[in-house]
């Protein structure tokens, strides 16, 4: 039971993360059509904070997995 | 340019050694958490026998005896095997006596964790040097092929945990300061920290030859290795390190080429599935760690006084607000580094299990050699997913790496960062 648990919560997290890159992605799609010689730029940021958000919800991942 | 390849050497040992040391501390054979709680975590029919990590005390187990294992070996580890030779992985559990199921998270924790031999293929196994101090009896070594069976000088070594007749327990992070267990450290040339030593190696020959062609060739277009070397350079130097740090870049650069190449060896060395390869040395919390501790150490001790103002008593926020934030910001100078460590174990490790489990899938369809049909339909749904999955993990190899650089600089230019003239 606690395993099963576990992975739900994992699983949890990874909505928050999904909806959060999508929403990252999708304003930098955005952004690069209003101003393609920007993109180079754009791309750099979003990964940046891709990574932050991913950093988030993987802290709940290893959290379940020490379950 | 030239003379900040030649700085890699020293920061590229300095991190090995660090990491090499903190192996032992840390990692209690790599990222076992959840060996205790395998319900999985079955070998058949040794009852009484238990791998429990509390105790190492295998002597005062009731019940368990090594002389009781018969058919163990460990050929029986020849099964786990990564990529090429699924066929032998039938024989692998069978010498478990009654046990022939395949049990997946056992598998797919050992491949993740870290070990003291490298296992090649079919039942080779190729043992590296363990090196253990005990106080009180020196140094024990050996190779690890030493240890199987009766082992050397009262401790042997079953399923890469230690057994100590003298009731030593492995020194980890969890009982370093508990003074009622006799512990022994282990200072091993792991997986791990072969695949290190290998990748600092390869890392200095790429530099060396490159920053004598730089030399020589002064003034010229680069050629050959050095050409494709340069945009990774330049990349680092003008995208990573000038725009964080605009100031003082210069000094900072050595360390943030050296953490973008270090961990992207190391990660381009865990997805080859076969020997120099085969380790999963990134997706080591221990190892992530340290790299974290080095950017934490870095930014405290370059932080100048602008920068702790603005974090203990930042101007431009009312009076009754700063306490809080200081508070705030007070943590987010651990959690900074910490969220850096998280990451990059966590992407690595994800990686790595999702391929593992991807290719057990094979072995779960084919129920251990029984079924060929299910076999190949196993192979036929599980080998493109695979072949998908390594290639967003190389991306996610190169992108990890970048990201733990951009943050590090990030982290070190707001701590370098001179006032400016704007809000003060």
């Amino acid at each position: 039971m606690d395993v099963g648990l576990a992975v739900i919560g994992a699983g949890l997290a990874v909505i928050g993360a999904g909806i959060g890159i999508g929403q990252i992605g999708g304003k930098a799609m955005e952004a690069i059509a209003r101003q393609p010689e920007a993109t180079g730029d754009i791309r750099t940021n979003m990964l940046i904070v891709a990574a932050l958000v991913e950093g988030a919800a993987l802290f709940a991942i290893v959290v379940a997995l020490i379950k | 340019m030239k003379k900040h390849l030649n700085h890699f050497i020293v920061a590229t040992f300095c991190f090995l050694f660090l990491i090499g040391s903190s192996q032992s501390v840390w990692s209690q054979n790599g990222n076992n958490h959840n060996h205790d709680s395998h319900a999985g975590h079955n070998h058949g029919d040794h009852s009484g026998h238990n791998h429990g990590h509390e105790g190492h005390n295998h002597g005062d187990h009731a019940g368990h005896n090594h002389g009781d294992h018969a058919g163990h070996n460990h050929d029986s580890h020849a099964g786990h095997n990564h990529g090429a030779d699924h066929s032998d992985h039938g024989h692998g559990h069978d010498a478990h006596g009654s046990s022939t199921e395949f049990n997946p998270s056992e598998v797919i924790m050992h491949h993740i964790a870290d070990s003291h031999e490298f296992h090649l293929f079919g039942k080779a196994h190729l043992p590296l040097p363990v090196i253990l101090y005990v106080p009180g009896q020196g140094l024990v070594s050996g190779m690890s092929s030493a240890f199987h069976g009766q082992g050397k000088d009262g401790f042997s070594l079953h399923h890469d945990v230690f057994s100590s007749k003298g009731g030593y327990e492995k020194a980890t992070v969890m009982n370093l300061f508990n003074k009622d267990v006799k512990k022994f450290y282990d200072f091993s040339i792991t997986k791990n920290v072969f695949t290190m030593f290998l990748a600092g190696f390869i890392l200095c020959l790429i530099f060396f030859s490159v920053a004598r062609a730089y030399k020589r060739r002064e003034g010229q277009a680069p050629k050959g290795l050095q050409n494709f070397m340069e945009p990774f350079f330049t990349f680092i130097r003008d995208e990573v390190a000038k725009p964080n740090i605009p100031d003082a870049w210069e000094k900072y650069l050595p360390f943030l080429m050296t953490l973008f190449f270090f961990i992207l060896a190391c990660n381009l060395f865990g997805l080859v599935p076969f020997f120099p390869g085969s380790a999963n040395v990134t997706g080591n919390i221990a190892f992530t760690m340290v790299l974290a501790v080095f950017t934490f150490l870095i930014t405290t001790f370059s932080g100048t006084k602008h920068y702790w103002q603005h974090i203990l008593w930042m101007p431009g926020v009312p009076v009754l607000v700063k306490p809080i934030l200081a508070v705030v910001e007070f943590a987010g100078i651990f959690i900074k580094p910490f969220s850096l460590m998280i990451r990059l174990f966590a992407n690595i490790t994800g990686g790595h299990i999702i391929i593992l489990s991807l290719i057990s899938l094979i072995f779960i369809f084919g129920k251990m050699g029984t079924s060929v049909l299910g076999a190949g339909a196993g192979v036929g749904l599980s080998v493109p997913f695979v072949i998908f999955m390594n290639a967003i993990e190389l991306f996610v190899a190169f992108l990890q790496a970048f990201i733990f650089t951009i943050l590090a600089a990030l982290y070190i230019g707001q701590a370098v960062e001179v006032a400016h003239d704007d809000h003060h």
